[in-house]
């Protein structure tokens, strides 16, 4: 295999990492948000539901949660995730959206708590001044507190994205076939190691462009002081 | 126009504020003075719901804004609807600060211009009413020439001209202060005070939680001084410093003479 072979085969699986990064951060970062309201809310079992469901999944590593996900129905219930009608038999399908239901539902527990210190960190007096002058409550959020509370998490969620980014490689254990597991592929039926070397520089390029993007963001909402 | 009937406050084991009771007519400046700890913020909350008295009437107009035994049953958009008839300026500001000066004056008013029914029709002009208020207001609090700039571009002074810019965005029937000047260098509280001096000639109806005596003094036309969480002594500015038969007040001014 040559230099360039090797470059499209991991570009392939590069593809998988990067569609699994993606989608989990766009339900994550949303989701992570109705998490943060569960947690702050003031119906108390909704608050403890919440608070307690987060505390399980960021104390028990991905990788469990993963397997959990992939593995747990076809065990207990005897229905694979791979038969499920959804998937129309495609078991790469199965295995991605399993992976991916699992990346999501982590992630979103990460960042609701992100969300929530950021919330908790703007200051009484930004809430009575809205409501003195008689905005709603959902108006004060989006309007007033939520561009502060972003630009004041933007850091950690910077963070945490560029950790999801190395944390897809997990996927290849349940059989999801991202970089490293084209990578290993060739590792096994070629005999070359250097490629699961190569694989680095591929992550390394994306995380930068994620760095450079946050740099500019933060950079965007440096006009304001909060 | 307003009257204030027993009200009651505490903060779990602390009563703050133990049956005040006063009135005020409209166009009237009422000053509220009184060492920290008082209740003199407290009321003022309590003015702006922000707060929600245990016991007590607020009366406005005729209309029972709060009564505490029916308190139960006041939801959030109704404390909502009876805060339009009170405007505040805290001590602290309150800018929001990811809008410059003129959207800071804007925003309530445009949010709430939303909710009312022809507002789909008249989008245009009710935005342009709103917008030109904004200017006049602007230019009212010296301020014009800062339209665009963003609060951490300002002096506290300017913060604070700001906020009673946006509180009167609102119009309210009853402006509120919370120690307006409190959170200034002292070379700044003059352009905040002479501004508030100068709302007294279009007639706003204002109460001044505020520790500047001669301020008090000069702006008031009523006098409340509260210890304790009661009013001691009450009357016109003449009447309350020239009052000699309560000792608190007496101690109280003779603290604010203090050099060090």
């Amino acid at each position: 295999m040559t230099f360039w072979q090797v470059t499209l085969q991991l570009l392939e699986g590069f593809k998988v990492t990067i569609l699994l990064f993606i989608m989990t951060l766009v339900s994550a970062l949303p989701l992570g948000l109705i998490f943060a309201f569960g947690s702050r809310a003031k119906f108390k079992p909704l608050s403890y539901l919440t608070r307690g469901f987060v505390y399980v999944v960021r104390g028990t590593p991905l990788l469990l949660q993963l397997m959990i996900v992939i593995y747990l129905p076809g065990i207990a219930f005897s229905a694979p995730i791979t038969k499920w009608a959804v998937f129309g038999g495609n078991v790469s399908y199965a295995l991605f959206f399993g992976a991916l239901f699992a990346f999501v539902i982590n992630y979103a527990c990460y960042f609701s708590e992100i969300y929530r210190g950021g919330i908790d960190s703007i200051s009484r007096g930004q809430y009575e001044a809205c409501a003195v002058l008689g905005m709603t409550k959902k108006q004060t959020f989006f309007k007033v507190i939520l561009l502060q509370v972003i630009k004041r998490i933007l850091a950690p969620v910077g963070n945490e994205t560029i950790t999801l980014v190395k944390d897809t490689a997990l996927v290849r254990v349940v059989a999801v076939a991202e970089i490293l597991f084209f990578a290993n592929e060739i590792l096994s039926l070629k005999m070359m190691i250097w490629p699961l070397f190569y694989t680095g520089v591929f992550y390394l390029i994306f995380n930068s462009i994620l760095t450079w993007l946050f740099n500019k963001f933060e950079k965007k909402l440096n006009y304001f002081w909060s | 126009m307003l009257e204030v009937k027993n009200i009651y406050k505490s903060f779990g084991n602390t009563e703050v504020l133990k049956g005040i009771n006063f009135t005020l007519n409209k166009g009237e400046v009422l000053a509220i003075i009184g060492s920290s700890g008082s209740g003199k913020t407290t009321l003022l909350r309590c003015l702006n719901f922000l707060e929600l008295p245990d016991k007590g009437e607020i009366i406005h107009n005729g209309e029972k804004l709060f009564d505490a035994q029916n308190n139960k049953k006041i939801t959030d958009e109704q404390i909502r609807q009876k805060r339009l008839h009170f405007g505040l300026v805290f001590q602290n500001f309150n800018l929001f600060p990811q809008y410059n000066v003129f959207d800071n004056i804007c925003l309530a008013p445009k949010m709430l211009a939303k909710q009312s029914p022809d507002y789909n029709r008249d989008k245009v002009l009710i935005n342009e009413k709103i917008e030109k208020k904004a200017n006049e207001l602007l230019a009212r609090v010296g301020l014009t020439e800062k339209k665009n700039a963003y609060s951490c571009e300002l002096s506290g002074g300017q913060q604070q001209r700001v906020a009673i810019a946006r509180a009167l965005a609102q119009n309210p029937d009853i402006l509120c202060f919370d120690e307006p000047t409190s959170a200034l260098d002292p070379e700044l509280t003059g352009e905040v005070l002479r501004v508030i001096k100068g709302l007294k000639s279009f007639n706003s109806t204002m109460i001044v939680v505020t520790h500047e005596m001669d301020f008090a003094k000069s702006v008031a036309d009523k006098i409340i001084f509260m210890a304790d969480g009661i009013i001691e002594v009450e009357g016109t500015p003449t009447e309350v410093f020239g009052c000699t038969n309560n000792e608190k007040i007496k101690a109280f001014l003779s603290n604010q003479l203090i050099d060090i």
